[in-house]
C-alpha cells in the first residue's frame, strides 16, 4: 500500500472518523511529506468520510499547512506590522537575493521554499521567521545570510 | 405550549413566542430588517452584520438573525448607531465588490444592490480594494457561472450544497482578505462533484453564482427564417414564471406563457408534459417487466428498486456517489430529452420538416438539464437532440425584452403534435408527482381498475415531507398481471439530495425494501428548482405546490396513458413501450464518475 495512504489510514484509526480528527491527521501528513497533496487530501476524505472539499477548505484556512509542493525547509517570514517596523522588508530583500526566488517560490534545487506568515507571536523580538519548526529572532540581512549559509551547509552535508 | 415574553422593539411593547430571534420579532411587527446571509431554507450564519440591531444595556451591537429575544429585551432596530454601522457595513462589503451593477446578469435582482440603493451608499469612503484583488471567474460548466468579484462571502451557497443537498461542492477556504468560496483544490465546477442541480445560484443573493445563459443563441435561431424552432415547457415552469413577471407566487399562468412563447416567434410551442405522460408509459412498462423478472422468472440481474431518472441533478449526483446503483435505476431519458429526440424524429417526419433544420429549445426549472442536454449521448436522434435550455428566470427575461406585457395576453394552447397532456403529467413539478403519476396508470394497467385513491389523488406521496413512503397492495390483478396478486407494492419519494443521500445509505445497508423510489435534486421537486424564480423558499415553494395540484384537477385527463396524442405516437410510430425504436430514442444509459 502507498506509505501516505497507510499513514492516513493508520491516523484515522488513531483519531477517529470525525471532523476534529482531521487537524491531527493532516499534520502527520504534513510532518512525513511536508505539503498536502491532491492525492493526500482525497485519501484523508475517504478515510473519514468527508467532503474533499471540506478538507481543502480547513487545509487551506491553516498558514502552516502547505497545498504545494515545498522545498525542504520552508521560511516563513513574519508579515506583520511589528516586524515590518523593525526591518523586515530588508531581510526578505537580503533571501530574495540569496536565494535568488521570490515570495512563494521555491529553489531549483528544492532545498528552499520562502513564504510569508501571520504573527509569530515574537513581536518583542522582531523581525522573526521560522525555517521548518526553528524560530529565529531580531533579524538582520547579515544574520540572515549567516543563517541561510548554515542551512546550506547542512543540506550540502545531508544529500552527499 | 410555549411560553411568551415580553420585549420592545423601538419603544413599542412585543410579546413574542420564547425561542424566537430578534429577526423574526420584528418581522412579526412589519419591520424589515436588512438581511444578506440570513435564509429561510438554511441555517443562521450570522456573518454578513448587516442585521445589526442595538440592545438596551448592551454596548456592542448584535446580529437580529442570530440573538434569541430575551425577556425584557428593548431592541433598537433604526437608532443611528445602526444605521450608521450598518451603512459602513454596506460600504465595506462594496469595497470588495465589483459593482459593474450595470453589466451584471442580476442587475435588478440583487439584493446587495437594492442594499445600498436603500441606504443611499453614494459615495465610496473605503479604499476600493477591487483592483488589488486577483478574482477569478468559472465558466466552463455549461450550467453554472461563478464570479468571484461579486461574491460577498454570506455562505448562503456553501450552507445550500451541504444542508439541502449534502453535496458539499463548495467550500470556503483560505482565511482573512484572501478568503473565499471555492470547490476542492480550486477546480472548475465542471470537474468536480457539483451535479449542476443550481440550487446554489438560487440561493445567491448577488451575481456570485448565475446560470450559463443562452438567451441570444435563442434570439438568433428565432430570427433565422430557415429554422423551425420548436419550444416544449417543462411543468413547473409554468407555476413560477408569474413570479418573475410581477404576480403572486403559486399563480398559474400556463395559457398565457404559450400566448407569449407564440409571441416570441416560436415556430411551435409544445409541451413537455407530453413526454412526462409519455415517461409513465415507458418507466411504468419498465418496472412492471423488471418486476415480473425478478418474481416469476427469478432473474438475479434484475436490480430493484428501480429509481426515477427525471432529475439530471440526481443522475449527476448518483453517478458520482454511488455508481454501484446506475443498473438501479431507470433506463428512462428524462421528459426533456424524450422530447428532443422526438422532435428531430417523429414531429420533423410528421411536419415534413428537415431535422437539421429544426432547432429544439426547452424552457426549464432547472440549470442542470443544461448540463444533460450536453451529454455526448443526447444525440440519438442524429442530431443534438435538444440544442437550447433556458430558466424560467431566463424566458422572463426573453419576455421583458420583447416588451410583452404579459398580464394583458389572452390564454392560448399548446400546439398539436407532442402539445396534448394529462394532469399526471403536470404533476411531474412536484415532489412525489412521478411517483402518483406512475401509479395512476401501473395500477390500472395491472388491475383495470382506477388507483384506490379519492379522485386519483394520492395524498401519501404529495406534501414536502423530505422523504414520503407510500405502499399499494395489488389485488385482482387482470390475468396478464396475475403473479402481481397480493403483491405490496412499496414505494419511497424523495426531494433534496441530501434525503437521497439518506435512502441510499439505507438501501447500502440493506435497510430500505422499496420496489420503486422516486428521486428528485431539489427541494419541493422541479417547482423548486435552480431555474426557477428567485427568492424560493419553502412558503413559495408550497404556493407552487398547490398551484401544480390545481392545475392536474382541472385537466379533463388526469392519467398518462388516456393521452390521445401518447396513444397515437405509440400507433403511429414507437409501436409499444419499450419497443426497439424507443429504446434507440426513449432510453439511455450512464456513466460512472468520480467520487471526490
Amino acid at each position: 500500500m502507498n506509505p501516505i495512504k497507510s499513514l492516513i489510514k493508520d491516523m484515522t484509526k488513531k483519531h477517529g472518523k470525525t471532523r476534529e480528527s482531521l487537524l491531527p491527521i493532516m499534520q502527520a501528513v504534513v510532518e512525513k511529506e511536508k505539503y498536502l497533496s491532491e492525492y493526500s487530501m482525497i485519501e484523508i476524505a475517504r478515510q473519514v468520510d468527508i467532503p474533499a472539499a471540506e478538507v481543502y477548505g480547513t487545509a487551506t484556512f491553516y498558514s502552516f499547512i502547505e497545498t504545494k509542493p515545498t522545498g525542504r525547509y520552508i521560511i516563513r517570514i513574519c508579515k506583520t506590522i511589528t516586524c515590518a517596523m523593525k526591518g523586515k522588508n530588508q531581510v526578505l530583500f537580503a533571501i530574495q537575493n540569496m536565494l535568488k526566488i521570490k515570495l512563494g517560490e521555491t529553489t531549483p534545487d528544492n532545498r528552499f521554499t520562502l513564504l510569508e506568515t501571520n504573527c509569530l507571536g515574537w513581536c518583542h523580538k522582531a523581525p522573526a521567521m521560522m525555517i521548518n519548526d526553528e524560530v529565529f529572532t531580531e533579524l538582520t540581512p547579515e544574520k540572515v545570510r549567516d543563517i541561510l549559509t548554515s542551512y546550506m551547509k547542512m543540506s550540502q552535508i545531508n544529500v552527499n | 405550549m410555549s411560553k411568551n415574553i415580553s420585549i420592545s422593539i423601538n419603544g413599542f411593547p412585543v410579546e413574542i413566542e420564547k425561542g424566537k430571534t430578534i429577526l423574526e420579532a420584528a418581522e412579526s411587527q412589519g419591520i424589515t430588517i436588512p438581511t444578506l446571509c440570513y435564509h429561510k431554507d438554511l441555517c443562521v450564519a450570522g456573518n454578513c452584520r448587516v442585521c445589526v440591531v442595538e440592545i438596551a444595556g448592551q454596548t456592542r451591537l448584535s446580529a437580529a438573525c442570530a440573538t434569541p429575544c430575551e425577556e425584557g429585551m428593548e431592541i433598537l432596530t433604526n437608532s443611528l448607531k445602526v444605521r450608521n454601522s450598518r451603512k459602513h457595513i454596506i460600504e465595506l462589503l462594496l469595497s470588495e465588490h465589483n459593482a459593474d451593477c450595470t453589466k451584471c446578469y442580476r442587475n435588478g435582482n440583487c439584493e446587495l444592490q437594492k442594499l445600498s440603493s436603500e441606504y443611499k451608499i453614494m459615495t465610496q469612503d473605503f479604499i476600493e480594494l477591487v483592483p488589488l484583488k486577483k478574482y477569478s471567474v468559472d465558466m466552463y460548466s455549461p450550467s453554472i457561472m461563478k464570479d468571484d468579484s461579486k461574491c460577498i462571502r454570506c455562505q448562503r451557497c456553501v450552507r445550500t450544497c451541504a444542508e439541502l443537498q449534502g453535496v458539499n461542492a463548495l467550500t470556503v477556504a483560505h482565511k482573512g482578505d484572501e478568503m473565499k468560496i471555492t470547490t476542492f483544490f480550486e477546480k472548475h465546477m465542471r470537474d468536480v462533484v457539483c451535479t449542476n442541480c443550481g440550487q446554489c445560484v438560487n440561493h445567491c443573493p448577488t451575481g456570485a453564482l448565475v446560470e450559463k445563459n443562452y438567451i441570444e443563441e435563442v434570439w438568433e435561431a428565432i430570427a433565422d427564417a430557415n429554422k423551425h424552432v420548436v419550444v416544449q415547457t417543462a411543468p413547473a415552469v409554468r407555476v413560477g414564471l408569474g413570479e418573475e413577471l410581477g404576480l403572486e407566487p403559486g399563480t398559474r399562468v400556463t395559457g398565457k406563457m404559450v400566448a407569449a412563447l407564440k409571441r416570441l416567434g416560436f415556430d411551435a410551442v409544445l409541451d413537455t408534459d407530453f413526454t412526462a405522460d409519455l415517461t409513465i408509459l415507458e418507466e411504468g412498462t419498465e418496472l412492471l417487466t423488471r418486476l415480473k423478472k425478478a418474481l416469476v422468472d427469478k432473474d438475479k440481474t434484475v436490480k430493484l428498486p428501480m429509481a426515477t431518472s427525471c432529475s439530471p441533478g440526481w443522475i449527476k449526483y448518483i453517478e458520482h456517489l454511488y455508481p454501484e446503483y446506475l443498473d438501479n435505476l431507470s433506463t428512462c431519458k428524462s421528459p426533456q430529452q424524450m422530447f428532443g429526440a422526438l422532435a428531430k424524429t417523429y414531429y420533423a417526419k410528421a411536419r415534413n420538416i428537415q431535422p437539421e433544420n429544426i432547432i429544439s429549445v426547452s424552457i426549464m426549472p432547472c440549470t442542470a438539464k443544461k448540463f444533460e442536454a450536453f451529454r455526448p449521448e443526447m444525440h440519438d436522434s442524429g442530431y443534438r437532440d435538444v440544442d437550447y435550455v433556458l430558466t424560467t428566470r431566463e424566458l422572463a427575461i426573453l419576455i421583458k425584452q420583447a416588451g410583452l406585457d404579459f398580464n394583458k395576453l389572452e390564454p392560448v394552447k399548446y400546439d398539436r403534435l407532442m402539445g396534448e397532456s394529462t394532469g399526471a403529467g403536470v404533476i411531474f413539478g412536484a415532489t412525489g408527482g412521478v411517483m402518483e403519476a406512475a401509479l395512476r396508470t401501473a395500477y390500472e394497467l395491472v388491475t383495470g381498475r382506477d388507483v384506490p385513491f379519492k379522485n386519483l389523488n394520492i395524498e401519501p406521496v404529495r406534501g414536502m415531507e423530505g422523504i414520503k413512503e407510500a405502499s399499494i397492495k395489488i389485488e385482482k390483478p387482470l390475468k396478464k398481471w396475475a403473479f402481481l396478486d397480493g403483491v405490496e407494492l412499496k414505494c419511497a419519494v424523495s426531494h433534496g439530495l441530501v434525503n437521497a443521500k439518506t435512502i441510499m445509505e439505507a438501501l447500502k445497508s440493506g435497510k430500505a425494501n422499496y420496489h420503486f423510489i422516486e428521486f428528485m435534486a431539489c427541494p419541493g421537486g422541479c417547482l423548486g428548482g435552480g431555474g426557477q424564480p428567485i427568492p424560493t423558499n419553502s412558503e413559495i415553494r408550497k404556493k407552487r405546490a398547490d398551484a401544480i395540484y390545481a392545475e392536474d384537477g382541472d385537466l379533463p385527463l388526469r392519467k398518462s396513458h388516456e393521452n390521445p396524442e401518447v396513444q397515437k405516437l405509440y400507433k403511429d410510430f414507437l409501436k409499444e413501450p419499450l419497443s426497439d425504436i424507443s429504446h434507440h430514442l426513449l432510453h439511455t444509459k450512464y456513466t460512472k464518475r468520480e467520487h471526490y
